[in-house]
């Protein structure tokens, strides 16, 4: 090992920036999870705090919000992930069958643009259209003598918005992503179907979506690894501390957030990280063993 | 699709139009109700809610920010210091990287590529990462903790990889070699110029990810000094909400705080809008050479 750092040393070299960087700010806080197994105080930090065994998390799982946290988190995640893989392939889809330049560029870059603002403007658009007093959704409930909603304190409704919203950010990319996919089929295939004279649906269904098989594959597994983990931005941005709508929306990442930045409880906040970190992991590795039986070149590793 | 052009499905071809015109329709209203909303009068406001065009066109909003601009232009200032100084160095180390990562001679190439990837199946969670940020590092309320924090992404860096493995040939930097040019040199002379448009879209990428970044701040900066737009845009959103639900209590204010809200995210937001039709191309040739498996 020392001959072959001896040989290739500049290239070395310019590894180490990045090597010492994840060193520091990934590796270091990884050895950090044996705060989960200590009642963690500032002053003795993590390794002078003295150890309590599993306390932590057997707090966590009594207080009831396990359960709770667990299945919202996996609920939603897989909600968008599905709703999200189906309008890209959709919208990827419909979008090679328009050949008129302008209007493809055009719709392209509207569809694209929430990609680019954050959450927080996010939430100034959905303050804009779904506010009691102001919002456009409920001034027009009212033009039609509908009753208005108030949307922040009805739990059930946001189990419609939040994928919705999700959609709305992210399928410009995703309609990118699968437009490569199907740009890049070869034309012949189509031409044997013309000639065989399949019809418009029927290439769609036989040969473009088995064809983008393999980059849905991916991106899913890829989303599988995010799954305990989720979209922070939005459900803060868009929730924030709204008690009304914490049984409905509270995911484990809020909950990690909750514990520490608000009531400093590092022994919740450290435990339910480690929870939601083993998790991700097996879940990774179970997707992972299960592509690779499926199709080997799939796989991630 | 050249061929399905010749073998006309008008109905199909109405349809796909319908859809993406519709779709495309439904993601840009927002931005126009925003934009409608932010140029209406705060009466007009509070007397009949927003609308699809300005009801009562006014600049009040813009002109009560603007009235103190001393907060908008510090927040302007983090925002732009931490995306140039940030991307710019994240870029360059993550090229650096991504080459050696490519170089054939690198026998633990594989191990390093593990070492980074490995990062994004387990982390330590948040307690651990905040601790070692807060106590040990002492970063809190500092400029580089907003640079470093988003510094890295390790899709990029496979991207990167697997741009430089298509785009610089081993023999050209064998060559290069026997010539006696030393690493760094082929890295600088040759491998960037030929990076180029990778390091266009992941540049981007980064960018944008520095100037949306409101985390970093909440977490671990509360001088007002160190606070980035889009950070002091969040506290202003939520603090208004707070204040129009404790209006009753607080009595009138003179603010106009409707119209003001949207008008602080069209400030906010205004400089990415504007850049969008310029540097879009980038931005798809980007995610397009991220679908091919690093």
């Amino acid at each position: 090992m020392i001959r072959e750092i001896r040989k290739n040393w500049p290239l070395y070299t310019m590894f180490l920036p990045i090597a010492v960087y994840f060193l520091i700010f990934a590796y270091a806080p990884m050895a950090g999870v044996v705060m989960a197994f200590k009642d963690f105080n500032y002053r003795g930090g993590i390794f002078g705090s003295p150890w309590n065994g599993f306390d932590n998390f057997e707090y966590f799982f009594r207080s009831g919000k396990a359960w709770l946290v667990t299945k919202n988190t996996i609920m939603y995640n897989v909600v968008f992930l599905g709703a999200y893989t189906l309008f890209s392939v959709m919208t990827a889809v419909f979008l090679s069958e328009v050949y008129n330049k302008f209007f493809k560029r055009v719709s392209q870059t509207f569809l694209f643009l929430p990609y680019f603002i954050s959450w927080v403007t996010v939430s100034a658009f959905v303050y804009n259209f779904l506010n009691y007093e102001y919002g456009i959704v409920n001034v027009i409930l009212r033009k039609l003598n509908l009753d208005a909603i108030d949307i922040y304190s009805s739990p059930s409704i946001w189990f419609l918005i939040l994928p919705l919203l999700y959609v709305w950010k992210w399928v410009g990319y995703g309609s990118i992503l699968y437009l490569a996919a199907i740009v890049g089929i070869d034309q012949e295939v189509y031409e044997a179907a013309t000639i065989d004279g399949a019809s418009r649906w029927q290439k769609i269904t036989r040969i473009t979506i088995p064809l983008l098989k393999p980059t849905m594959i991916i991106l899913i597994l890829l989303g599988l690894g995010r799954i305990m983990r989720g979209e922070f931005d939005m459900f803060y941005q868009l929730i924030g501390n709204n008690g009304m709508l914490m049984d409905a929306t509270d995911i484990i990442d809020t909950l990690v957030f909750r514990s520490l930045v608000g009531t400093q409880d590092f022994g919740m906040a450290s435990s339910v990280g480690f929870y939601q970190s083993v998790l991700t992991l097996i879940i990774i590795l179970s997707a992972n063993y299960l592509v690779r039986r499926y199709d080997k070149d799939q796989a991630l590793f | 699709m050249g061929t399905n052009k010749l073998n006309k499905a008008p109905g199909f071809t109405a349809l796909s139009y319908l859809i993406i015109g519709g779709l495309a329709l439904i993601t840009v209203i927002p931005f126009v109700v925003l934009i409608s909303g932010s140029l209406s009068s705060e009466s007009a406001v509070l007397k009949s809610g927003y609308w699809f065009w300005p009801r009562e066109f006014s600049w009040d909003a813009y002109a009560f920010i603007f009235r103190y601009p001393a907060e908008v232009i510090s927040a302007y200032r983090v925002s732009i210091i931490i995306t140039v100084v940030g991307t710019v160095i994240g870029l360059f180390v993550s090229t650096m990287a991504a080459y050696v990562l490519y170089r054939k001679e690198v026998k633990y190439r594989n191990a390093l590529a593990f070492y980074l990837f490995f990062t994004t199946l387990f982390n330590g969670g948040l307690a651990p990462f905040y601790i070692l940020i807060t106590k040990y590092l002492d970063l809190k309320n500092t400029l580089p903790v907003l640079i470093l924090l988003p510094m890295f992404n390790v899709m990029y860096i496979l991207i990167l990889r697997s741009f430089i493995r298509g785009s610089v040939p081993e023999p050209l930097i064998e060559s290069a070699k026997i010539d006696g040019a030393g690493e760094y040199r082929i890295f600088f002379q040759m491998v960037l110029p030929l990076s180029k448009p990778a390091l266009a879209s992941i540049g981007l990428f980064t960018a944008l990810a520095y100037w949306n970044d409101w985390w970093t701040a909440m977490m671990f900066v509360s001088k007002d000094h160190l606070i980035p737009l889009q950070y002091m845009l969040y506290k202003m959103i939520s603090s208004v909400n707070m204040s129009a639900a404790m209006a009753q209590y607080a009595g009138a204010m003179e603010q106009p705080k409707e119209t003001f809200k949207l008008a602080m995210t069209v400030v906010a937001t205004g400089p990415i809008l504007a850049l969008f039709p310029f540097v879009q191309k980038y931005f798809v040739s980007g995610v397009t050479i991220g679908a091919v498996k690093g």
